[in-house]
């Protein structure tokens, strides 16, 4: 497929993305983790392990998956939703094409609204360190890429994506990833940690994976749930109102 | 030429039997696809434009599967029901958007062409959220145009326009079969379908209830048994009179007044009915079908 087709699937998504209230969110969520950043060190000052802290608690594990859901539904569910999204699929064009275009936007998204804030937070936490806010970057953008691709997954399974994302946030990274350390194995959170802390070596979020295993599983995760989008795409139902 | 072909087709959602062995073949020329809501419709438009898988048979557009095919789209264009369209475009930059999708080389001049096609020139700059509903389904139009497809699949869509854009598009139907296009489009108005399409095919509870030409389905619809009412200055005189004619099956007087008559044959009745109130000099008030319903007209279909 050309560069052309893709880029006007691309361009309709950042308008569906923006064009709607949910978008704001994408614009308040990191002001939210760089003013509390700015807090932080304006009341404790320079402090690695607190910026590390800081980050993970509220940027990787809050800020990351939120807009990483934010920007894959609001660029796929609601066209499902409407059915609009038949006239994109009533095209010679592949839906694995169609799939990439909307992910870019998603990535796109999580690159300017998850990844850059959280080197800003780290810049702002710990100045003299840049290394932990580029770390926390690199890991934000690898968490975030596979996070859209589970969404995306989601976005085409069911029609309850946004819920359904938030419940899995919630529960399975959130409350199960802290009582069951087994959860680690299948947290996309925590294969973050483990690139993160590859990346910069003095930052310790006790991660406990292998770094190939964290690698893999998170460009695992970015390949299958982009593939099997397009595979469920492909064979998308369009039902009248009858 | 493109022939769409639906062999033994049927699609059923869970319990729920939507197309029943449905056997028809869709060819140049206007179709009318007719049947009353809930029919089953939009589920062949579906399973047509390769939207839909069917449970068993096979839907093929010259020989090609459409299912999971999307190479199918060069050639169809697709004007589903629903009105879910991108809001916040403009009518052009959605047709734009179209032209695009389809990897066309001149996609601004195609968009142009199209949205002059369906007289949406002057209204082209406004973002689709301020469209009436028929501006809506002809901007659509205007997108499953923008590529000339040689079939065009239409469902619903003389739905909320008014008459001028009716008629309109009804000529612009006309002219897309005249060309030797393959246009199919879907209804529950057996008026707004014969003024189309040459062919019609009737669904009825996912059945393929007639297919014909729309005289062969209008006789079919009327030289059904039919049930009057009548009002009357002597309703015995006239009963009697009746059911000296043979195109009277039955006459029954009412309790409550009036006259109940079984016509079988439509076109003799209406012309004996008046002869025989004059010729007894009987005054007729009133002559009210009482089954004029369209489930009544497409159940008799079903039943035949």
């Amino acid at each position: 497929m050309s560069t052309a087709v893709m880029g006007t699937v691309a361009r309709l998504g950042v308008r569906s993305v923006f064009g709607r209230r949910r978008g704001v969110l994408l614009f308040v969520l990191p002001l939210v983790l760089v003013g509390l950043a700015i807090l932080v060190r304006a009341m404790v000052g320079q402090d690695v392990d607190l910026a590390s802290g800081t980050l993970y608690g509220l940027g990787l594990a809050v800020l990351v998956p939120l807009v990483a859901l934010i920007a894959t539904t609001g660029v796929l569910a609601p066209e499902i939703d409407d059915g609009s999204i038949a006239y994109l699929l009533a095209k010679p064009v592949s839906r694995h094409a169609i799939v990439v275009a909307k992910l870019l936007v998603a990535v796109g998204c999580v690159l300017a609204f998850a990844a850059v804030p959280m080197l800003v937070a780290g810049l702002v936490l710990v100045t003299d360190e840049p290394g932990v806010g580029v770390a926390y970057a690199v890991g934000s953008l690898a968490g975030g890429a596979a996070y859209c691709a589970l969404f995306a997954l989601l976005s085409v399974m069911t029609r309850h994506a946004v819920v359904i994302g938030l419940i899995y946030l919630l529960v399975w990274e959130g409350l199960l990833g802290g009582l069951l350390d087994g959860v680690r194995w299948l947290s996309v959170t925590r294969w973050s940690a483990v690139i993160i802390e590859q990346v910069n070596d003095t930052i310790e979020i006790s991660a406990d994976l292998s770094p190939a295993y964290a690698v893999v599983a998170t460009a695992l995760a970015v390949v299958l749930g982009t593939w099997f989008t397009g595979w469920r795409l492909r064979g998308f139902n369009l039902t009248g109102d009858e | 030429m493109a022939t769409i072909q639906l062999d033994h087709v049927s699609r059923w959602y869970k319990n729920v039997v939507a197309v029943n062995d449905v056997t028809m073949t869709i060819g140049p020329g206007v179709t009318g696809l007719l049947g009353p809501n809930g029919a089953g419709k939009s589920t062949l438009i579906s399973l047509m434009s390769g939207f839909l898988a069917p449970s068993t048979g096979s839907v093929t557009l010259d020989g090609e599967p459409l299912w999971r095919n999307e190479e199918v789209y060069r050639r169809i264009g697709l004007v589903p029901e629903r009105e879910a369209l991108f809001e916040y475009l403009t009518g052009r930059q959605f047709v734009l958007a179209n032209a695009e999708l389809h990897g066309l080389p001149d996609a601004g001049a195609a968009a142009q062409t199209a949205i002059a096609l369906i007289e949406m020139t002057d209204a082209q700059d406004r973002t689709i959220s301020t469209y009436s509903k028929g501006m809506r389904q002809r901007i659509k139009m205007a997108s499953s145009l923008v590529h000339d497809p040689s079939v065009l699949l239409l469902d619903e869509p003389f739905n909320g326009m008014d008459p001028r854009q009716r008629i309109h598009l009804m000529e612009l139907l006309r002219r897309m079969g005249g060309e030797g296009r393959t246009v199919l489009f879907s209804s529950h108005i057996l008026e707004e379908v014969e003024q189309v399409a040459r062919q019609i095919e009737v669904v009825v509870a996912g059945r393929h209830a007639a297919s014909g030409d729309f005289g062969a389905i209008r006789r079919l619809m009327t030289d059904r048994p039919n049930r009057f009412v009548l009002r009357t200055g002597d309703d015995r005189v006239l009963a009697a009179a009746l059911l000296g004619d043979p195109s009277v099956r039955g006459a029954r007087l009412r309790a409550e007044g009036g006259i109940e008559v079984e016509a079988t044959d439509f076109g003799r009745f209406s012309e004996v009915l008046p002869r025989l109130a004059r010729d007894h000099q009987v005054r007729l008030f009133e002559v009210t079908p009482t089954d004029e319903s369209l489930e009544s007209v497409f159940s008799y279909l079903v039943s035949t």
